[in-house]
């Protein structure tokens, strides 16, 4: 699904990614955990294709097709997703007027009709159940005045809507109480299939109770330093992060 | 009888013997340039005018002769040379007596081009339309349906003939002749425009339209529209204005007045998309517009306007909430880009008791354009328990251009209730990429994020303008950013 192949990526003069390998099979769960400033959001940006952020070396494959000069919004359309870490406001604009926006632009990309909307109606009506949403929530306009736990939920109800082949989703666990991780947890999981495969981005163990992993990777000072199993999470939280440090 | 041309015109007003000249029909439409007392009399002949008619315009024109063009809003243009214009000017083959099946094909397709086709309009909209091409009536509809609820509805210049005692009663009493130098103008030589009578306890059952253009290169264009609604009615008025390109700059001077009788209501909503002008700044429309109406007991006026076009725009609707209890609204979007300027408001006058006003103002700013909002909320000694509530939110795209506000708040009355609130904000990248993320390119973006922020007022106009209102500021943004 995903490969990145030596990834070097630099903001202004700072190199940032220093050389990034990374295999993402379809139906697979991936966790990238790692200390706060050690290029975390910094390579889920860039798979998403931020241009603050410029790519020296290297090359990221979606499904053997290499996507980084493509602009962000034509990696969407390839399935790209990323649930972010700070979503933004945007007043005026109700959810479903923004994921309405979104999937038939996505769709047009891919010469399809618009979706009707009555079937419009009929998805979002499953997957607000799914993720346990209020629908007055869905006329409430985009992430204005959101709790935090909302706006993290209200990304997991957008990745549903849009049906990613890969998701990323960056730090979506900050700033949930205990309920509204579950939810998000267990909405990720009913979403996950044997066609799409999950990069968690994390800093702490805790969601990856929830969401378990099948690989997960230590990132340190942009640079891949060690991968595992679930059980590496679990050392991790044990050990701390000087574990790491104190090995690179 | 000799054949007579706009050559033998200049020359007879060039030897001022125009009396001897003017009932011949005229082949030629359009006036020579220039502007004199003999002028507004040829224009008010050439409408077979009434002589009160032709005499208020003199007064007019002699007003404007004293006056000097206001230099206060906040833009800056070259001033235009109002010897240098032509001040009437009607297409071929207009009559006021056709029907829609008459017009010029062409004119038709111009409409169409615009997405404005009359029929669409006519059969889909319920609209009637009063359609004003350069200065002269080509097409009324439904007049019928209207006549059958005694509301009438035509242009000025056959309210004057057929009926003059409403024209002479209210015309000029919400915007008198001298109220400021382009009103003055516009009384003296104003061409064509509509007149709108509701009588007492009538809901107007359509939404009444009417769409201007201007046309020939070179023709200022001065529209007069009187709208009385008579006690316990209502209307709803939509206004729509398109130009095509220009390289010079064209004048348009309009005077719009609105008197709402004791429980009247009107609603009168503006989509003006004049020629804003090139990427450079050159050509474009200077609106210099006069919009005011006249609150009576218990009366209610709203002003509605989605303003993306004209190079610049100098326009404040305002309301004179005269009468007790009466109510006063303005909800605008103003939308500048590439080199426009745009110094528009409103202004709220309260003289009676209990008398309310809104005021909802989105201004949003892209390229090298300058725009202003500018407002006068005005509470007088006798206007006990007066409230107004003001917003005025400006939207900046880019790093060069500008958002300014300007309220003027004066109170005479210590139990006014007055309360603004204004915002300034811009368009984020993080905004944009968040929207590219979701499969939403850049452009598109923009244009949601934007409706988004301009959504309260979009929300107060009829169904059908909306969405014309949407495509419009779309439009008006294209290619404003990156």
């Amino acid at each position: 699904m995903l490969s990145i192949k030596n990834l070097h990526a630099s903001i202004g003069d700072k190199e940032i990614l220093k050389g990034i390998d990374l295999e993402v099979k379809a139906g697979e769960i991936h966790a990238i955990m790692g200390p706060n400033g050690a290029g975390k959001s910094t390579l889920s940006a860039i798979i998403a294709g931020n241009e603050n952020y410029e790519v020296t070396q290297g090359e990221i494959l979606l499904e053997n097709e290499d996507i980084s000069e493509l602009a962000p919004e034509e990696r969407a359309h390839k399935g790209v997703f990323l649930s972010f870490q700070y979503p933004v406001e945007i007043p005026g604009v109700s959810v479903t007027n923004f994921m309405k926006t979104a999937i038939n632009e996505t769709r047009k990309a891919n010469h399809l009709e618009e979706m009707p909307a009555n079937e419009m109606l009929k998805v979002i009506r499953e997957k607000s159940e799914l993720l346990e949403i209020d629908r007055k929530f869905l006329s409430r306009s985009l992430n204005e005045g959101f709790s935090g736990g909302e706006k993290k939920r209200n990304e997991i109800f957008q990745m549903a809507m849009l049906e990613p082949k890969l998701a990323i989703l960056d730090e979506t666990d900050s700033g949930l109480d205990i309920d509204a991780l579950r939810i998000v947890a267990n909405g990720v999981n009913k979403l996950k299939s044997d066609k799409n495969a999950i990069i968690v981005i994390t800093h702490y163990q805790r969601l990856l109770d929830y969401i378990i992993p099948d690989f997960v990777h230590v990132l340190y000072n942009g640079k891949i330093v060690k991968s595992g199993g679930a059980e590496l999470a679990h050392e991790l939280e044990e050990k701390g992060y000087d574990w790491i440090k104190g090995e690179n | 009888m000799s054949k007579y041309t706009e050559d033998d015109l200049k020359i007879e007003l060039e030897n001022k013997e125009y009396e001897y000249g003017f009932y011949t029909e005229l082949e030629s439409e359009t006036f020579p340039i220039g502007l004199n007392e003999d002028i507004v009399r040829a224009i008010s002949q050439k409408k077979e005018e009434p002589q009160w008619m032709t005499d208020w315009r003199i007064e007019s024109f002699r007003a404007w002769e004293e006056m000097i063009e206001p230099k206060w809003a906040n833009v800056k243009y070259e001033k235009p040379d109002f010897q240098a214009i032509s001040y009437y000017s009607a297409p071929k083959k207009a009559d006021p007596n056709k029907t829609l099946d008459d017009v010029d094909p062409e004119l038709l397709e111009m409409y169409k081009k615009l997405g404005i086709s009359i029929d669409e309009q006519k059969k889909l909209n319920n609209v009637a339309m009063d359609i004003v091409v350069d200065s002269v009536s080509v097409a009324t509809t439904f007049k019928k349906t209207l006549g059958e609820k005694g509301i009438i509805f035509m242009s000025i210049s056959e309210a004057i003939k057929e009926h003059p005692e409403l024209v002479r009663k209210y015309l000029g009493t919400v915007v008198p002749q001298r109220d400021n130098f382009y009103a003055a103008l516009n009384s003296a030589v104003f061409s064509d425009g509509s007149f709108c009578y509701i009588p007492k306890g009538v809901r107007c059952p359509m939404e009444l339209s009417t769409y201007f253009r201007i046309n020939q290169a070179g023709t200022g264009q001065f529209e007069r529209t009187l709208l009385i609604a008579d006690e316990g009615s209502y209307v709803s008025y939509l206004e729509g204005c398109t130009a095509p390109t220009r390289d010079e700059n064209q004048l348009h001077a309009a005077v719009v007045e609105l008197i709402a009788l004791d429980n009247a209501e009107i609603k009168y909503s503006t989509v003006q998309n004049w020629y804003p002008g090139n990427k450079e700044g050159k050509g474009g429309v200077f609106n210099f517009v006069t919009k005011r109406g006249f609150c009576e007991t218990n009366a209610k006026i709203s002003w509605t306007q989605v303003e993306t076009g004209s190079a610049i725009t100098w326009k404040y609707p305002s309301v004179i909430l005269k009468g007790d209890n009466s109510i006063g609204e303005f909800y605008s979007i103003a939308v500048t880009n590439n080199y426009q300027q745009a110094d528009t408001g409103t202004k709220m006058i309260h003289l009676g008791k209990n008398t309310k006003s809104t005021i909802i103002s989105k201004g949003i700013s892209a390229g090298k354009s300058q725009n202003s909002y500018r407002g006068l909320v005005q509470i007088s000694p006798r206007a006990d328990n007066a409230r107004n509530f003001s917003q005025c939110d400006s939207l900046l795209m880019g790093n060069n251009c500008g958002a300014h506000t300007f309220p003027y708040i004066e109170s005479k009355n210590p139990s006014a209730k007055i309360e603004h609130e204004a915002t300034t904000s811009k368009i984020g990248e993080d905004q944009v990429f968040y929207c590219n993320q979701r499969g939403i390119p850049t452009e598109k973006a923009i244009a949601l994020i934007v409706n988004g922020f301009s959504k309260d007022v979009l929300n107060k106009l009829p169904m059908e303008f909306a969405v014309e209102a949407q495509k419009l500021l779309e439009i008006s943004l294209e290619g404003s950013v990156g």
